[in-house]
């Protein structure tokens, strides 16, 4: 049942706003609008058992093992929530004098320091919202960079063919053609291929390593100097840097410039959909175009935004703020839990559970796609074989994972692998989890062997079975309208 | 180990599965020249008592003000329902709902915010959201090009927010289009027809119309809308929601409607926050919705003909399209928006009127009283919804120094944004402000002018 069809004309939550009507106005009545929008009319109970209740169909980190490959579903600890929800953090006005926020903002200052330090790069802008807006800014960069060298033949950016859809859009949106290079067989980018794809029209390399395959890129080194005789510029997609946390620092793997999930690695909630946080980091060169605004200490040890006045160079405003302030909090507590110590802690046991899942998942008879590789933070298990022999793809086992209570694994991604399954066993799930999950695996392994007809038809147990996405987009219904 | 369960013997075990002697072994396919020496700017990890601690010593810091600054972003009362539910873990924790069958109560909540929002600005659909209001202006404006095909000027009065025309000019130049800034009148604070023919002499692409401006004042939105679509230009709308429960919906704006409405969607129970995370809310007419970026969840039916959501549309979206996409965008701001639908259903149709209304009351109240003192006069002649700008008989940033001295933020300096508007304060009350309130601001600024003025 929809919320609108709870509504009754006429009921109305007394507490939640002013009991008296405000008589003052003056607003033309030309501009009154004359129907009332179609809110419902609910009570405060009916409000609140209405969307509990759809909470209750959600899975979730907080009820279900959620090995979603790429995306680092990681246990989002409470006390960065609470802490960050703090009424005087809630309550400041993003305005408000400097002097004002000297809390919230020295919170700031230190974050920026700490992924600094982690990420081996020279300065850090957090104000990006999202990962793809990270990513945005970071090749905004890039462009600017070349645009103030009076480098503007450069008019294309390379990207592997295993990357997120989100590099290609995002050096589209930064008005750049994409250069698509293919992946060897052993998961790594294709030397040769890069190599035939460089040249004095390129400006730069968006690589996410560990790569999407689950695999480190291990000549990274090598692409680096290719990318940087030509004269591009090198740019790191974090999405995977759980992997390699306190292990490797992207500025030593010779990128420019790099954006991090906060919502991956720095376990700040995905709230089922965002929002995410992804500061951006770069190396010396690029430290003038950094977005603002960014937080400095001054001589006397007080926080201050830089603005358009202190670098004129910036590519500029992303948000109508400093992006998400709260999201950063989050973080910021993350970090100050774990310490230095935790940071390495992230990638080592992040990297144990992945390989201890590949491993169980391949002596239980799955096929896994780069066999001769460690595993990253992240492994593939490809389905081909026995899609050609049973019919059942990779997303009907997806599918009925979700009815044994687990979250399936990113499925159909990365596209270069037939019939996938990504899957990512974040570092703070068990031995016993990921036992009962192998264990899950193997039933399911079972059933297609003996009932695939069942297997195909997932998912059984849900309060849905499979929904018709074709009639979603044929036959658009994006909004409720009520009976007439 | 902090949110790590593994036990020494599980990770023997685990090495043992594996065929590793250490777990510093997995990590063999690094080269060992890239494998980085110590942090030294990472601080020891705390227990979660001392991070409390550190963290209420930093928001005593910051601690509590009378505030009186909008700008953008609005203090209302967030009922504690919202941010109850909304932190359920099973909303707060989960991820993108690509797995429908796995997702369904976020997937219908996001419809009944996408049902509520068309109506809200008088539109025939709805996305799921994008990350703030200026980010969603620069989408719309992306998206009006991409649906006018010949033209890439884009018209924006300097009535709208500066910093939304910042966001505007760095996402849209990247792709070769032209922001044009258009003038407003400096007696009204609206921008008028007349003043603005020459500008519509060369085609564009869209007119960008913010309803109330940034000032707070009303544009003459029937008039504006009319006069882009003669020049087969689209119209934007940036709208307050809040307003929009007494306004007149951008989808019923002139004779055709705004085409795209846009706006920062915090009035609607997220809370201030420094800035973020908030969510930028965009609807549309039918006709534009495959140009549309973001999530757009859709109803459709299961394998037993029960009703259901999915996620539709994908076809625009960088996961897919890849290079093709409409926008890059991937993640939205799900959780803000799940508060804003817990917050629109509490409030209902009613709620959400009464607290527009004692906002502009309040305001109107407020520059009522503030007129009265010497030297103090409203900025511009039109009317406004709940914020105001108005000129003061001395340096705003000192008056506002002041006034924070008393723990009043008296709000916000024009100075800076509009060289040409000296002395201007835009001043922002909204339903969260008593008469008391008032009173004491108007006394402690009467008090402070008379100092000033000595």
């Amino acid at each position: 049942m929809l919320i609108f069809e709870h509504s009754r004309p006429g009921r109305r939550n007394y507490s939640q706003a002013p009991i008296t009507k405000a008589e003052k106005s003056n607003i033309p009545k030309n501009l009154l609008r004359k129907s009332p929008p179609l809110l419902p009319e609910v009570s405060e109970m009916d409000t609140v058992r209405h969307y509990t209740r759809l909470s209750q169909k959600n899975f979730s980190i907080d009820t279900e093992f959620y090995p979603l490959g790429s995306c680092t579903m990681k246990y989002n600890p409470r006390a960065c929530n609470a802490l960050a929800m703090l009424p005087q953090f809630l309550a400041r006005h993003p305005l408000a004098p400097e002097d004002s926020g000297q809390g919230f903002m020295a919170c700031m200052y230190e974050l920026q320091e700490i992924l600094k330090d982690v990420t081996g790069m020279a300065g850090v802008s957090l104000t990006p919202m999202a990962g793809a807006q990270g990513e945005l800014i970071g090749v905004m960069m890039i462009r600017a960079y070349h645009e103030a060298h009076g480098d503007t033949k450069r008019t294309e950016i390379i990207i592997p063919d295993a990357a997120h859809g989100t590099n290609p859009a995002t050096a589209v949106m930064c008005g750049y053609k994409v250069v698509e290079i293919a992946t060897d067989k052993e998961g790594d980018v294709d030397m040769d291929a890069l190599k035939a794809a460089v040249g004095p029209q390129t400006a730069g390399l968006m690589l996410t390593n560990p790569s999407t395959l689950g695999v480190f890129e291990k000549n990274v080194s090598e692409m680096s100097r290719i990318v940087h005789e030509a004269g591009g510029l090198l740019y790191y997609d974090g999405a995977n840097l759980n992997a390699v946390l306190g292990k490797v620092k992207p500025g030593d793997m010779g990128f420019d410039v790099i954006h991090i999930n906060l919502h991956k690695t720095f376990s700040t909630p995905h709230g089922g959909g965002g929002p995410g946080a992804a500061p951006v980091g770069v190396a010396e060169r690029l430290l003038p175009y950094l977005p603002i605004p960014t937080v400095t200490k001054t001589d006397k040890g007080a926080y201050r935004w830089l603005t358009e006045k202190d670098l004129p160079k910036s590519i500029g405003r992303l948000s109508a703020h400093m992006g998400n302030a709260g999201v950063l909090l989050r973080a910021y507590i993350y970090v100050r839990l774990l310490g230095f110590d935790g940071m390495h802690r992230i990638s080592e046991f992040a990297t144990l559970n992945a390989n201890y899942l590949m491993a169980q998942l391949r002596e239980a008879g799955f096929e896994i796609a780069y066999p001769t590789r460690r595993a990253s933070h992240e492994f593939i298990v490809t389905l081909k074989e026995i899609k050609d022999k049973t019919g059942v793809t990779a997303m009907n086992l997806a599918k009925r994972l979700l009815d044994k209570g687990y979250h399936a694994p990113t499925t159909y991604f990365p596209i270069l692998v037939p019939e996938c399954l990504l899957i990512e066993p974040a570092e703070t799930e068990s031995k016993e989890t990921l036992d009962a999950f192998v264990a899950a695996m193997k039933e399911i392994l079972v059933e297609i062997q003996k009932q695939p007809e069942m297997v195909k038809g997932a998912p059984h147990n849900m309060p849905l079975r499979k929904l018709d996405d074709v009639k979603a987009a044929r036959e658009l219904d994006l909004t409720w309208k009520p009976a007439s | 180990m902090p949110f790590i369960p593994h036990t020494e013997e599980d990770i023997a075990e685990m090495l043992a599965k594996i065929g590793a002697s250490s777990i510093e072994e997995l990590f063999d396919e690094i080269p060992p020249e890239l494998k980085s020496g110590k942090l030294t700017r990472v601080p020891p990890g705390l227990t979660e008592m001392e991070v409390t601690r550190l963290m209420l010593e930093r928001a005593q810091a910051d601690g509590f003000y009378s505030n009186f600054i909008g700008a953008g972003a609005y203090d209302h009362h967030i009922p504690a329902a919202v941010w109850q539910i909304t932190t359920r873990g099973e909303f707060y924790s989960s991820y993108t709902p690509y797995q429908a069958e796995a997702s369904q109560g976020t997937l219908q909540l996001l419809y009944e915010f996408q049902t509520m929002m068309a109506s809200l600005t008088g539109m025939d659909v709805s996305n799921a959201s994008l990350y703030d209001g200026a980010s969603a202006l620069a989408e719309a404006a992306l998206m009006a090009v991409r649906q006018h095909k010949t033209s890439r000027r884009i018209l924006i009065p300097k009535t709208a927010h500066p910093n939304y025309r910042k966001v505007l000019r760095a996402i849209v130049s990247n792709q070769q289009i032209e922001v044009v800034e258009i003038p407003f009148c400096e007696e009204s604070g609206q921008v008028l027809v007349e003043q603005i023919e020459s500008f519509g002499q060369e085609e564009f692409a869209a007119l960008v119309i913010p309803q109330p401006n940034f000032f707070g004042v009303f544009e003459q939105v029937d008039a504006l809308t009319n006069w882009a679509h003669q020049k087969n230009a689209l119209v934007i709308a940036v709208v307050n929601p809040m307003a929009l429960a007494l306004l007149t919906p951008p989808g019923e704006w002139g004779d055709r409607g705004a085409d795209i409405a846009v706006g920062e969607g915090q009035p609607l129970g997220i809370p201030l926050s420094s800035g973020g995370p908030y969510f930028g809310f965009m609807t549309c007419k039918e006709e534009l919705v495959r140009q549309m970026p973001g999530r757009i969840i859709g109803r459709t039916v299961d394998l037993d003909n029960k009703p259901g959501f999915v996620l539709t549309l994908q076809a625009r979206e960088q996961h897919i399209r890849r290079s093709k996409a409409t926008s890059n965008i991937c993640t939205n701001q799900g959780l803000m928006v799940t508060a804003a639908t817990i917050y629109m259903s509490l409030l209902g149709p009613d709620g959400l009127r009464r607290v527009a209304a004692q906002s502009h009351a309040n305001t109107l109240a407020l520059v009522e009283q503030l007129e009265k003192l010497p030297g103090v006069k409203r900025a511009f002649s039109a009317p406004f919804f709940h914020e105001a700008a108005i000129t003061l008989p001395g340096a705003v940033t000192e008056i506002l120094q002041a006034l924070k001295a008393q723990h009043i933020l008296g709000g916000l300096s024009l100075d800076e944004f509009y060289p040409g508007q000296r002395n201007t304060l835009l001043v922002c009350a909204t339903e969260t402000k008593t008469k008391a309130d008032l009173d004491q601001y108007v006394d402690v600024l009467s008090q402070i002018l008379k100092k000033i003025n000595k």
